[in-house]
């Protein structure tokens, strides 16, 4: 059939084959017939050939190789889908002579330009790597290449096949932790598992365990202070912990970061990533915070037995460590009869585990209907749970031990035996007061007869033979009687039992043990007759053996110790909880041991995404734009996975902002910004209150910003700790002015002061524009001083003059009321507008400290890039305040993402001492936030320095009728629309106000609009020419509503946190 | 294909030795003659492969202590086969543990089985696993009086199997190195889910009818044994599920299951919606389901009870609609897991459910209410169970009636109890519904169907015990399902449903229904 020229008979064949396999069925002899028809045209065919090629491949691999090209042919394909699925054959043919090509197709297959295709490849590479590992070298290469990728899809896979491939290669994750710590909450739930379980693993090893200094006292004010600069990080729980611990601990950033990303985990369905993030907090997390995780955990014992199976095997290793955690929940692991024996027997471990004094009187009572049950292994498991809450709990353990007695009475044998043998461990403690248990338990003998139960009994007696003068030698005789029927360990305790008699009691029991020993003198069982006859040297006196014979009794009687009842979760705890050895109390082949904390944390800045320079200028701007994260997440939330991958960049380079501000010591650019400090030459006292004045005005300022667009959307905090760090500033904005200002002075001091004397704030330069109006704000009391310290920050950087041609309001006007004018629609085609007007900021570029002496600015000049349209022109100035040339500056050695080029100005041979230069240069930013990095060079030194776009600038204008805008419109809607509503501020209600924020935002260019309280805006997006439509709509009073529309939707979103931003101003 | 023997060496050595792809499990490498001198192997970087001069012999070592270099060589000189090397190891070091393991895949393969010990189906993803690993299973399954109480993880001397049970089939999975085990458990129960998704139900039958659908299905959600695509919306457009009309169609034109347009979903901003979705009648139905997990002392009083509740939802609209849910009283919830589509965020500030729906079914939102808010419990049970010591007759006498039901109708009322082994038979009369007993299982089922309560429902009669036998020291626990139809016991309520994003008007319903869970008397 499968010759047949009909695509149906072949598919028949085909399913046959098929079901042959999964039968189980040997189906290689047909391997050339199947193989021909690996170039079918039939997608269903074709996909069962390639079920039968990658099951046999192996096996004939010459004929496999037939197939080969056609899978090279589908490599080529347009289609991104035959692209994967040739892919994800060829590498699953495992034929050791087509590994170049294997290798050679990943290659490519890394840097397509579909995530999917990348993912395949991602997971190619362990197929590639278990066929041949010579490759490793290569793959590692490929490996590192696609963990540089930004999108969620690939994510998991590449982690997985790093795991696969070189565990042992950490380097590779420094540069990539932060943003797969970003993109974690995106990535599909199978790839967060393998995310999850690798960056607890390198948590461990790169920061310093949270729980270390635990014992450490009191500490001095000294400790305090780091406490509250994490608030500056918005750390406020991280800083409770640590105060409540008086410790000198500070966490890194980057493990708050983590532990923050993971805990919405925490509410997956997958029950495989919730026990991740689980471990990783178990593992990872300060004691405080472990808590979390027990609500989560007790939520799995809903699902499937064996979900709950292995949950309560952890919950067991975790519930010993840290009991306080899942005592709230102690009646989630009360045991339903119609639970499988195993699962009973782990919550019984559970509930052992939790008992404490408080509620051991509820477990004790819960555990009397289990010793009901029919289930007669869990009864024997109760027992023993029962005995091991008595040897803990020192008050039940007479209650216990009444309990266990009356149990002796039970009709089943099995329960009575568990019980003895419990009931003589516990007895072990305290014998002297229980001799009528003893006695009790002797008139048992008749009638148990498991073996374990008799042993247990006999040995009780024969250790407390001096409570029970009268039944010993009695017990003795019976059991000499039925010695011979007797089990081997029995038999061993009747030996022992005479043993003891015999020594303390000679006169009764001298002919009995004779008697005893002569029996098992005969026995079968080597070990007893060694015993017997052991004994029988040690204790009957001869001549021989004279010297031992004294110490016999002190041998036999010793003191013994009471065994300890242990759970056998004890100490289980040093595998990585939720791994397979875990469970199986073993390792199991491949598992990789968690380690240690350091005592010292690795260099935290090798984590830093971005080149030293840029974290150095921890800029207020900056800072701002930390306060602004809120926005960004929620942002991200709304608009997909995708997206928020896209938006990345923002959040991590904002992180590694943080991390230099807050990391106390390591990254050397920071002890730079100390000497920066030192150079002042200021009074450090005074300083720091100019400082701290000025960082609460900021912070009221931001306040106010973000009172609006909050109400709007209150959902935008990133995570639990900023929510509650911003939930409290919030609700201090609400209080009661006089209140408030109080407050914050007081709690605002502490962090000022600190952060002026880490050197976070000193060498931050701020855009002019937003300096200008900070010194307007600044109260009239601190003035003075202030005004000095503001200027001689300013003096760093003298405003440079404007490049742009200071495009006045009334040129604009002018524009807007010629758009006015042309109503119709046969307007000028939509074309690109010269820059529109607006004071241009300047950005800081090179500091004129770090760049010893040189110092360079940015700002988008918003005008067309002579050479490409699709790039954006940037005007960089330089100025040399050295006092020596500076020659040959170029730029160089550009790191940019995919798809960004970047057109360097011309060189600039020299520049004089005092001399300023400017330049324009060109960077095609692919319609992203990302920022460009790329090397400035002198003739002697190499600056690293990225660029960073506002989205506003990533357009050009274009003007557009109202027609034409409102067609557009109409085609954008759906999830390429977004709509925000805000309050207008005061100052922004006129026509005049609002045009001209919007057009100091982003470079867009008005629309004519037929109605009053409507503004329109229209811009191109520079690279792809996608068209971003802006509507303003003013409604009573001073509510407005904010919508853009726009296919690139971060774009969008990013635009609108922008403009309101501005218009709040 | 390299076959990895690695020896695991207690005291921190620990060596690997590959195996000749040419000829398997012939040609062992002669460890010690594949480097040129004993120095030189110490030096071996890790996870460094090292060939031999004729090219066919390799050594990898790894993790090997340098400072230990006077430590015990282990192997000897040129091994012909793999199993005297083995035993020859054993013999110079029974210290060494001995495993081969065949490159790191996460699910090496997979067997179905089903109650009476048959693998009907097997599928490899790699390289192909001995059916008698499933011996080790058999053998654990006979330990294990029933199907439930097989542990879910068994080790073997060079496999681990886990396994889930669910439709009296045993999905056997089959793992060679260290992963998160709830991982494989996580994947298999998804397994089962999409059969029963493309099926209807998931039982042999279906499966066997359906092997090459079941293969393909497989195919695509592990590759290399890496979960793929696990998103039942993307795997119906990748591989069609059956349907008669399908298979007519298919028999009669010879087109085939396989979608014939690839699926963009997978690469779409929101992977578990694909695009291009059309209805003509836009519905969304969301059904809020509360289940009461409770057990009931004997004398009447809770001894714990919490509610359960899930959202299920049944979403048809076209296009790409953005949803936001509502509730009237969001703080009820105190533990909620979501579907990936819901932001989380949205959630943590505002307690609103905002999502772009997957098509067709699919669970939103399941939810715990927290424990400090009382149960209402809904139904009361009346017994009076008792053997007698000295006669073999046992009296039997239940009674259920309505509690807490806010007004509404206790509906599909079942009793399920196991009795001890002890009761022979029962002769009993129900005031209402029909009971069976089952002698063999000593299962008594007790249909009761709706209460009415001015007629409460009651199963009066005697058990017949073995004669001879004492008394059984348990009375048995009575499992009781019943339904409330139109109430969320928890009081939850669901405001509003918005859509935004689509132009359309839907039709929206919302169901709610209060179920029995686990709901236990003790008696």
């Amino acid at each position: 059939m499968l010759d047949s020229n009909k695509d149906s008979l072949k598919l028949e064949a085909m399913k046959r084959i098929v079901a042959m396999i999964a039968r189980g069925k040997n189906a290689s002899d047909l391997f050339p017939a199947v193989v021909k028809n690996v170039a079918c045209k039939n997608i269903e065919v074709k996909k069962l050939v390639y079920v039968y090629l990658v099951r046999y491949a192996e096996e004939q691999q010459d004929l496999a190789l037939l197939s080969i090209s056609t899978f090279q042919r589908g490599l080529k394909d347009p289609n991104q889908l035959i692209r994967a699925s040739a892919l994800r054959v060829l590498s699953s043919i495992r034929v050791p002579i087509i590994v170049p090509i294997m290798m050679l197709a990943i290659k490519e297959a890394a840097s397509d330009m579909s995530p999917y295709v990348r993912k395949t490849a991602a997971h190619a590479i362990p197929k590639l790597y278990s066929l041949d590992s010579d490759q490793k070298d290569q793959l590692i290469e490929v490996i590192e290449k696609l963990l540089a990728d930004k999108t969620t899809l690939v994510a998991g896979s590449v982690v997985m096949a790093f795991e696969e491939v070189c565990p042992e290669r950490i380097d590779l994750i420094h540069k990539n932790y932060r943003k797969l710590c970003n993109l974690l909450i995106d990535v599909e739930e199978w790839g967060q598992v393998v995310i999850i379980n690798m960056l607890t693993r390198y948590a461990r090893t790169q920061f310093l365990s949270p729980n270390q200094n635990e014992s450490l006292l009191e500490e001095s004010a000294e400790k305090a202070f780091y406490g509250s600069e994490e608030e500056d990080t918005k750390d406020a729980k991280a800083e409770a912990a640590s105060l409540a611990k008086r410790k000198p601990y500070v966490m890194d950033p980057d493990h708050r970061l983590l532990l923050r990303n993971t805990k919405p985990l925490l509410q997956s369905r997958n029950a495989a990533v919730v026990m991740a993030v689980a471990q990783l907090y178990f593992h990872l997390a300060p004691k405080a915070e472990v808590g979390v995780i027990a609500k989560a955990l007790v939520r799995l014992l809903r699902s499937h037995s064996e979900v709950q199976y292995v949950v309560l095997q952890n919950v067991a290793t975790m519930s010993i460590k840290r009991r306080g955690m899942f005592e709230p929940y102690l009646k989630s692991f009360y045991i339903r009869s119609t639970d499988p024996t195993q699962i009973k027997i782990l919550k019984l471990e559970v509930l052992t585990n939790l008992a404490n004094e408080t509620n051991i009187s509820t477990i004790l009572r819960e555990f009397q209907t289990y010793i009901r049950s029919m289930d007669k292994d869990f009864v024997a498991a109760t027992i023993q749970a029962i005995g091991r809450c008595a040897t803990n709990i020192g008050k039940v353990r007479d209650t216990c031990l009444n309990g266990l007695v009356q149990l002796l009475s039970n009709r089943d044998e099995l329960v009575v035996a568990e019980s003895v043998v419990v009931i003589k461990k516990l007895l072990q403690m305290q014998p002297a007061q229980h001799s009528e248990i003893i006695k009790h338990m002797a008139k048992l003998t008749d009638n148990i007869q498991v073996p374990m139960a008799r042993a247990s009994i006999l040995w009780l007696i024969g250790e407390y033979c001096e409570h029970v003068p009268k039944i010993a030698p009695d017990v003795l005789r019976k059991m000499a009687k039925s010695f011979t029927n007797e089990e081997d360990i029995v038999k061993l305790q009747v030996i022992n039992l005479a043993a003891k008699l015999y020594l303390t009691n000679s006169k009764q029991s001298k002919l009995l043990t004779q008697y005893v020993l002569n029996l098992a003198k005969y026995d079968q069982n080597y070990d007893i007759r060694d015993r017997a006859r052991f004994i029988r040297q040690l204790i009957v006196p001869t001549e021989k053996s004279g010297a031992l014979n004294k110490y016999a009794k002190k041998l036999f009687l010793a003191q013994k110790p009471a065994p300890i009842l242990e759970s056998s979760f004890k100490d289980r705890d040093h595998f990585q909880l939720g791994s397979l050895s875990h469970l199986l109390n073993a390792k199991a082949v491949g598992y990789q041991e968690l380690p240690d904390w350091p005592d010292e944390a690795p260099d935290p800045s090798v984590r830093n995404v971005e080149v030293p320079e840029w974290t150095k200028c921890t800029s207020r701007e900056k800072r701002k734009e930390k306060v602004e994260k809120p926005f960004y997440s929620d942002s991200e939330g709304e608009s997909g996975p995708t997206e928020s991958a896209d938006s990345e960049p923002e959040s991590d380079s904002e992180e590694s902002g943080s991390s230099s501000s807050s990391g106390t010591s390591s990254s050397s650019s920071e002890e730079e910004e100390e000497e920066d400090e030192e150079e002042e030459e200021e009074g450090s006292g005074e300083q720091s209150e100019d400082k701290e004045g000025e960082e609460e005005e900021e912070k009221r300022k931001k306040r106010k910003e973000k009172g609006g667009p909050r109400k709007a959307s209150p959902g935008s905090m990133g995570s639990e700790e900023e929510e509650e760090a911003e939930g409290k500033k919030v609700k201090k904005a609400a209080g009661p002015q006089g209140k408030k200002g109080h407050a914050e002075s007081s709690s605002e001091e502490a962090s000022a002061s600190e952060s002026s004397s880490s050197g976070s704030d000193s060498g931050t330069e701020a855009p002019t524009v937003v300096e200008a109006k900070r010194r307007k704000m600044i109260p009239s009391s601190k003035a003075g001083p202030k005004e000095i310290s503001l200027l001689d920050l300013d003096d760093f950087t003298p405003p440079p003059p404007q490049p742009v041609p200071s495009s006045s309001i009334i040129s604009t006007s002018l524009v807007t009321d010629l758009e006015g004018l042309t109503l119709s629609d046969t307007s000028l085609a939509p074309a690109l507008l010269s820059p529109a007007f607006g004071a241009v900021r300047t950005y800081e570029l090179l500091h004129r400290m770090a760049g010893e002496g040189l110092s360079v600015e940015y700002c988008f000049s918003r005008r067309p890039f002579p050479g490409d349209p699709h790039m954006v022109a940037v005007q960089i100035q330089i100025s040399n305040n050295t006092d020596a040339e500076v020659k040959s500056l170029r730029v160089s050695e550009p790191k940019l993402l995919a798809g960004m080029r970047i057109q360097e100005f011309p060189e600039i041979e020299s520049l004089a001492p005092g001399d300023t230069a400017s330049m324009v240069m060109g960077i095609d930013f692919c319609d992203s936030t990302q920022a460009a990095n790329f090397q400035l060079c002198t003739h002697t030194r190499h600056f690293y320095v990225s660029i960073q776009p506002p989205v506003g600038e990533l357009m050009a204008p274009v003007f557009m009728s109202e027609n034409e805008f409102r067609k557009e419109q109409g085609k954008l809607t759906g999830m390429s629309e977004i709509t925000e509503k805000l309050t207008l501020p005061e100052k922004c209600r006129s026509d005049h106000a609002i045009v001209q924020q919007v057009t100091s935002a982003a470079n867009v260019g008005r629309v004519p609009c037929g109605s009053d309280n409507e503004y329109r805006f229209a811009a191109k997006t520079v690279t792809s020419g996608s068209l971003v439509l802006i509507t303003l709509e003013r409604r009573e009073g001073a509510a407005a509503q904010l919508t853009i529309n726009s296919e690139k939707m971060v774009i969008g979103t990013m635009l609108v946190k922008d403009i309101i931003q501005a218009l709040a101003q | 294909m390299w076959r990895l023997v690695a020896l695991r060496v207690a005291g921190g050595w620990s060596f690997v030795i590959l195996e000749v792809p040419s000829n398997p499990g012939r040609s062992v490498i002669p460890v010690w003659r594949s480097v040129p001198c004993a120095p030189c192997w110490w030096d071996v970087p890790c996870g460094a492969v090292r060939r031999s001069p004729n090219g066919s012999r390799a050594v990898w070592c790894r993790s090997v202590r340098h400072h230990q270099r006077a430590s015990p060589r282990p192997i000897g000189l040129g091994w012909p086969r793999v199993a005297p090397l083995e035993r020859s190891l054993r013999k110079l070091a029974p210290w060494v543990a001995f495993l081969p393991c065949d490159g790191a895949v996460m699910i090496h393969s997979l067997f179905l089985i089903n109650a009476s010990g048959d693998i009907f189906l097997e599928k490899h993803w790699k390289s192909v696993v001995s059916r008698s690993v499933c011996d080790y299973f058999f053998e654990a399954q006979e330990r294990a009086s029933e199907a439930e109480n097989v542990p879910p993880v068994i080790s073997t001397p060079h496999h681990y199997l886990l396994s889930v049970y669910r439709h009296k089939i045993f999905f056997v999975a089959v793992i060679q190195t260290e992963v998160p085990p709830l991982f494989v458990i996580e994947f298999l129960h998804r397994v089962v889910d999409t059969f029963q998704d493309y099926f209807g139900v998931c039982s042999e039958v279906m499966i066997k009818d359906n092997v090459v659908v079941v293969y393909e299905v497989l195919e695509e959600m592990l590759d290399n044994g890496f979960p793929l695509a696990t998103e039942s919306n993307i795997l119906k457009e990748l591989i069609k599920p059956p349907t008669i009309l399908r298979t007519v169609v298919n028999t009669i034109t010879g087109s085939t299951n396989v979608g014939d347009q690839l699926p963009t979903g997978q690469l779409s901003v929101v992977p578990w919606r694909r695009t291009g979705v059309k209805y003509t009648n836009n519905e969304a139905y969301f059904d809020v389901i509360e289940e009461i997990d409770a057990i009931i002392d004997k004398s009447g009083s809770t001894i714990t009870a919490e509610i359960q509740g899930v959202i299920d939802a049944c979403v048809k609209l076209t296009g790409m609609p953005d949803l936001t849910l509502s509730f009237m009283n969001p703080r009820l919830l105190d533990d909620v897991s979501f579907h990936p589509c819901v932001r989380f965020k949205r959630w943590e500030s505002e307690r609103i459910l905002s999502f772009i729906p997957p098509d067709g079914n699919f669970r939103l939102l399941s939810y715990h209410v927290s424990a400090q808010n009382l149960v209402a419990i809904p139904v009361y049970v009346k017994h009076n169970i008792n053997f007698r010591d000295s006669s073999s007759l046992g009296r039997f006498e239940i009674t259920v009636g309505p509690k807490q039901t806010m007004g509404k109708t206790i509906e599909g009322v079942m009793v399920t109890s196991q009795m001890p082994k002890g009761v022979l038979n029962m002769s009993l009369t129900p005031s209402q519904g029909t009971h069976i007993f089952d002698p063999v299982t000593k299962l008594l089922t007790w249909d009761v169907g709706k209460i009415n309560p001015q007629k409460l429902p009651s199963l009066k009669g005697s058990m017949n015990l073995q004669a001879g036998t004492s008394k059984p020291d348990e009375n048995p626990t009575i499992n009781l399902q019943f339904k409330i139809q139109q109430l969320a016991i928890s009081g939850l309520k669901v405001n509003r449903l918005d859509m935004y994003g689509e132009k359309y008007k839907p039709f929206k319903g919302i169901k709610y229904m209060t179920k029995a869970g686990k709901f236990q008397v003790r008696t």
